[in-house]
């Protein structure tokens, strides 16, 4: 392979992808935690405590690997799409600088207090400390989420054809363009699920090997309570709104999100598909028995018209079968979080889930779909993007460095591979080492006391 | 003069101080680390910068994120440039990182050796390569008439740029022992103390080298400097901090030497960048394709509204920072808490 756009795509592929891996796990459970040790600080409760000091190791491990993957997108904007850099930096570097100076600082600086102040700070600032994490996380996801945003529906800007760059006009329309705040809410409730989760199953397989483990069982509840409300709203309003501002503003990746062929009113809603590119046909398709289902659930209208591949020229539609199966793909996983979320949450509450031993097995094993299921929906938003990198502004074949040679990519490539490989391995490695430690069970004279 | 470019040329500056600073006396720990004795002393090494080294780098995110915006053509131009360079240098940092969090956790002395060494080495391949930037970036890199980078890996690594990376090397290895003798105590911080005389007799002379060479490797930086305050405000500072820094050491005011080891870096890269203004990237080709606040920087409304940024976030991260290094001022212990 000698083409430098595939092979750059592919090493941002690479490393933004593995270090989609970490966010949204420290996300959810930096929240998790504020509950957790909200708890701990209010009413001394020891089992909350110890279960706060368990999660907060595991906070500490996603979080370094997060960092340290992290870093490399700071730079690679610059090393691999010059031209994208030069042509967007007038607006795209802002919300990357304000990211790093209101949410990475905070993040940081606030989690070395969270792990290291336990014994040296009282329990107020200690909880204030987690708390801090959490929002700094959330402003990370904000500013990102801005930058990003702004590349599927650029606005607040005018483009200036002589110095080949897009130049701000107003700020507030660049960070609030029609995307930023659906998929930043669609985010964060699919990060709360992610960290639930992760709560969730390390709690399940605590639980399977000793069901009595006291603070296993409280992060298990607080776990069940946030994954339940965090997995509906991830769907609706969420995910129901994001998808309408596509419909809205990126009708190309509707249609191909959808496998949409064809321009037409009452536009059928298909449960199963096989889409072929070329020709571009649908085959095997299994439809929702109601007609003009799509056209309700993304205009209100059952009548609406709504765009099909055939309404755009073959060059700038995104390639079919990668966004449609990564859509359908994150929807299934996340109707499968509602059901199994609602399964625990009834266990729950008849005093079973802590002794049912296949749910629990179903629940550990549970741990790593959510992170799956974001990483579908991210190639759903950057592949449905294609082939703009700007979308309807700047192509993504035109972006890439023009000085970097295919060699260096392959280079990076192949560096980053094995190093988040091995990243990846210590990760799992460690996580599995510290569940099977795992939190000291409480006795119960302290619980009482 | 104050245009809001020269405002964002002197803020760019102020992060990557803030970074050579901060994160300097961090590298500087990592580097003696390759030197220390035993485990309890290794385990004090990285529990000193524990619950700080990560704020400190983000220093360095926030210079990258703010050369991004404040000057996208040198930001896309020096790091596509760079290429092979950052991803080294970003091999670095990974390691660095991740050591902290995966040493101390497996009692296995091969396992501590190998993140001993991911921090040791990650630390002092940083230090050098960040020096060895800087050293690139004042002799001038070679940047086309359209602005484009007409260079190779190998010719970054010429005797001028390896010269400004060792003394760099050096001088955060000063940084990082009069860092560690704060956070010390006993034999260990004997021991360490001896790092800054001997840090000290090599910076030195690299130093006047470095200075010298610069005449002839990089004339441009002294084109219009003889007339500026600051040049010589930076020079008087620079001498100073070098000079009083074995002194305040052997009158044993710690915290004195690690401020002066402090203000050698913030005046040396200050000398740099009164000599690069309003370059920030001088071309080595001709010096008039060289990036500069002028043809490389973002729109007004652009500066302006980053301008409001980090007037809001910067006091905001200087205030929790400060109080944070309150917090855990005096000795590193090892406690349950420690990596």
């Amino acid at each position: 392979m000698d083409d430098p756009v595939l092979l750059s795509r592919i090493q941002f592929a690479i490393t933004v992808g593995f270090h989609f891996l970490f966010p949204p796990i420290s996300i959810g459970l930096a929240w998790v935690l504020v509950i957790i040790e909200g708890v701990a600080w209010r009413s001394r409760n020891p089992v909350f405590e110890e279960a706060g000091r368990f999660f907060a190791k595991l906070l500490a491990l996603t979080f370094a690997v997060g960092v340290a993957t992290g870093i490399v997108m700071e730079f690679q904007f610059g090393t691999n799409w010059a031209v994208y850099s030069k042509f967007v930096g007038d607006i795209f570097g802002a919300p990357l600088a304000a990211e790093a100076l209101f949410a990475f600082f905070l993040e940081s600086s606030f989690l070395g207090l969270y792990l290291f102040g336990r014994n040296r700070v009282g329990k107020g600032l200690h909880w204030f400390s987690i708390f801090l994490v959490a929002i700094g996380a959330t402003i990370s996801a904000f500013w990102i989420l801005v930058a990003n945003s702004w590349q599927q529906t650029p606005a607040g800007f005018i483009l200036n054809e002589t110095a080949g760059r897009a130049e701000l006009t107003s700020f507030y329309d660049a960070v609030f363009n029609p995307s930023t705040l659906p998929r930043f809410f669609h985010t964060l409730c699919a990060s709360l699920v992610a960290g639930a989760f992760f709560t969730i199953g390390v709690a399940a397989f605590i639980l399977r090997r000793s069901a009595d483990n006291q603070p296993a069982r409280a992060a298990m509840r607080v776990g069940v309570i946030v994954g339940l409300v965090a997995a509906i709203l991830t769907l609706a309003p969420t995910g129901h709104d994001h998808a309408r501002q596509v419909a809205r503003t990126q009708p190309a990746k509707l249609a191909a999100i959808e496998g949409l062929y064809e321009t037409q009113s009452q536009a059928p809603l298909i449960a199963f598909g096989v889409v072929q590119e070329h020709p571009p046909e649908l085959h095997a398709a299994v439809y929702v028995p109601i007609p003009g289902l799509l056209s309700w659930m993304v205009f209100g209208d059952f009548d609406a018209e709504v765009k099909g591949l055939d309404a755009f020229p073959p060059d700038e539609i995104p390639p079919l079968w990668l966004t449609f199966v990564s859509f359908h793909n994150m929807v299934i996983l996340g109707s499968y979080f509602i059901l199994i979320m609602f399964i625990a949450a009834i266990q729950l509450w008849r005093r079973k889930l802590f002794h049912s031993r296949w749910l629990l097995w179903v629940l550990a094993w549970s741990l790593p779909l959510p992170v799956v299921a974001t990483q579908f929906g991210w190639v759903t938003a950057e592949v449905g993007r294609q082939p703009w990198i700007v979308y309807n502004l700047l192509r993504t074949a035109d972006a890439t460095s023009p000085t970097v040679t295919t060699g260096e990519i392959w280079f990076s490539i192949i560096l980053f591979t094995a190093i988040y490989s091995l990243l990846l391995a210590l990760y799992l490695f460690m996580l599995v080492r510290e569940t099977s430690h795992g939190p000291q069970p409480v006795k119960a004279q302290e619980v009482a006391s | 003069m104050i245009d809001l470019a020269s405002i964002w040329f002197l803020l760019i500056f102020v992060l990557l101080i803030g970074y050579a600073i901060l994160d300097g006396f961090d590298l500087g720990v990592g580097i003696l680390h390759l030197f220390a004795r035993d485990d309890h002393e290794r385990r004090i090494h990285m529990n000193s910068i524990g619950p700080v080294w990560d704020g400190n780098e983000v220093w360095l995110l926030t210079a990258g994120g703010a050369l991004f915006a404040a000057f996208p053509p040198v930001y896309a131009t020096v790091f596509s440039g760079f290429y092979i360079a950052l991803m080294l240098l970003l091999t670095a940092l990974i390691f660095r990182a991740s050591s902290f969090e995966f040493r101390s956790k497996v009692d296995s002395p091969t396992w501590r050796r190998f993140w001993d060494y991911s921090f040791g080495l990650g630390s002092l391949v940083t230090a050098l390569l960040l020096g060895v930037a800087f050293g690139n970036i004042l002799r001038g890199i070679p940047i086309d008439a359209d602005g484009n980078w007409a260079g190779s890996f190998i010719g970054l690594l010429n005797p001028f740029s390896l010269l400004v990376g060792v003394a760099g090397l050096v001088l955060l290895t000063m940084h990082g022992a009069a860092y560690l003798t704060l956070k010390t105590e006993g034999p260990l911080q004997d021991r360490t103390r001896k790092w800054i005389p001997r840090t000290w007799v090599l910076f030195v002379p690299l130093y006047i080298i470095a200075t010298i060479s610069s005449v002839f490797a990089a004339p441009h930086l002294f084109a219009n400097v003889l007339g500026n305050p600051l040049f010589w405000i930076f020079t008087v500072l620079v001498l100073l901090s070098i000079i009083a820094t074995p002194v305040l050491h052997k009158s044993g005011r710690d915290f004195a030497t690690f401020l002066a080891t402090s203000l050698t870096i913030l005046s040396a890269m200050g000398l740099g960048a009164v000599g690069l203004y309003p370059c920030l990237a001088p071309s080595s080709i001709d010096l008039a394709h060289s990036l500069t606040i002028h043809n490389a920087s973002s729109t007004e409304r652009t500066l302006t509204a980053m301008l409001i940024i980090a007037l809001i976030g910067v006091p905001i991260v200087l205030a929790y920072t400060a109080c944070i290094y309150y917090i855990f001022r005096g000795k590193t212990q090892i406690t349950e808490e420690s990596y």
